[in-house]
C-alpha cells in the first residue's frame, strides 16, 4: 500500500506565487549581536572604527545575517500538514554586501515541493527561494532553502 | 585583520584554515535571539525529544553561519563571497567541538574575475562530516 501524499492541491497551487514584500532596517546593533551569536570576531562585523578603514567603509552584515529578515505574508499559503520541521539546507548567492543602515526588502516563494520516505517517516520537502533587495532596488542576495517536515513520533 | 589572500596564493587541493567552534546551549539561545528563530528544538530538551531528536540540536542556519565564518575569514577584506551552500545532513548537538573546514577544488578566470571554488564542510569531534557544502569566491590578484 502506498502512503497517501502529504501534498494537497492547495499546496501545489501556492508553488511559484511570490509573497508580499516586507522591508527591514539593517540595524548596526543587530549586526553586532548576530556576529557575537555566531562567534565571528571579524572587525568588519563588529567594530565600526576598524570597519571604516576597510574597503567597505563601515560595518557590513555577515553572509547569513539575512536569515534574520523575514518575507511578507504569502498570498497563497503552502502549509505542511506535519507538525515537526527540520532545516535541510541553504544555498546563497551574493551580489552586494548588506550594510548597517540599509533597508532590505524581502520576498519569498515556494520554488518546488516533493516528498520521499526517510528515517522519521514520510518527509515533505519544500524548497523556498527568498530574494533580498536593498533601498536602491539592487539585488543583495538570493537564498534557496530546503524545509523538511514530518509527522512527530507518537509520544 | 589577517593578511590579504591573493588569487596567486591559491592552488587546487589547498586546504582552507580550519575554524574551530565550541557551540554551547547558551550559544543556541543567543543565536535564537539574534536570528529570530525560536523553534524549540534548539533550546527545549523535552520538546526536542518529543520530536524524535536525541537532544536539542544546532540550528541549521547557525551551522551555515559557521561555514560563512570559514569563508569570510579566508578571503579577507578584498575577497568576495559569491556563493555559499550547505546541506544539514547530520544533526549536531551542543557541548562538543565542531570544525569548519574546506579545500580548493577549482581555480579559474571568468569575465575578468579570479574565481575559486571550494568544497566546505563541518566536521564533528568524531571526524564525521555532518554538513557538506560548497562556496565560490572572487579574489584580488597581485598584479
Amino acid at each position: 500500500m502506498t502512503q497517501q501524499s502529504a501534498i494537497s492541491q492547495e499546496m501545489r497551487d501556492g508553488v511559484g506565487v511570490e509573497s508580499d514584500p516586507l522591508s527591514h532596517k539593517v540595524e548596526l546593533g543587530a549586526i553586532i549581536k548576530f556576529a557575537e551569536a555566531i562567534g565571528d570576531p571579524n572587525p568588519i562585523f563588529n567594530d565600526e572604527e576598524a570597519a571604516r578603514k576597510t574597503r567597505y567603509g563601515g560595518i557590513v552584515a555577515p553572509p547569513t545575517f539575512l536569515r534574520s529578515m523575514r518575507a511578507g505574508p504569502a498570498k497563497v499559503e503552502v502549509r505542511s500538514p506535519y507538525g515537526a520541521a527540520l532545516d535541510g539546507g541553504s544555498e546563497w548567492e551574493y551580489f552586494e554586501p548588506a550594510r548597517a543602515g540599509d533597508t532590505i526588502t524581502v520576498t519569498t516563494k515556494v520554488a518546488d515541493i516533493f516528498e520521499r520516505p526517510g528515517r522519521l517517516g514520510n518527509m515533505l520537502f519544500i524548497i523556498r527561494e527568498t530574494r533580498y533587495i536593498n533601498q536602491f532596488g539592487r539585488l543583495v542576495a538570493v537564498q534557496r532553502g530546503t524545509g523538511i517536515s514530518y509527522q512527530p513520533p507518537e509520544g | 585583520m589577517s593578511e590579504q589572500l591573493y588569487f596567486e596564493d591559491v592552488e587546487e587541493g589547498m586546504e582552507l584554515p580550519t575554524v574551530e567552534k565550541n557551540p554551547t546551549t547558551q550559544q543556541l539561545v543567543k543565536y535564537a535571539g539574534a536570528s529570530g528563530d525560536y523553534y524549540q528544538i534548539h533550546y527545549d530538551q523535552e520538546f526536542a525529544k518529543a520530536n524524535g531528536l536525541p537532544n536539542v540540536i544546532l540550528h541549521g542556519a547557525l551551522k551555515n553561519a559557521f561555514l560563512g565564518h570559514l569563508m569570510t575569514n579566508w578571503v579577507g577584506e578584498h575577497g568576495m563571497l559569491r556563493k555559499l551552500s550547505a546541506q544539514y545532513r547530520g544533526m549536531d548537538v551542543p557541548g562538543t567541538p565542531i570544525y569548519a573546514k574546506g579545500v580548493v577544488t577549482k581555480k579559474y578566470v571568468e569575465n575578468g574575475e579570479n574565481l575559486v571554488e571550494c568544497d566546505i564542510w563541518l566536521e564533528n569531534h568524531k571526524g564525521e562530516k555532518t554538513t557538506p557544502g560548497s562556496a565560490l569566491v572572487a579574489l584580488p590578484a597581485k598584479k
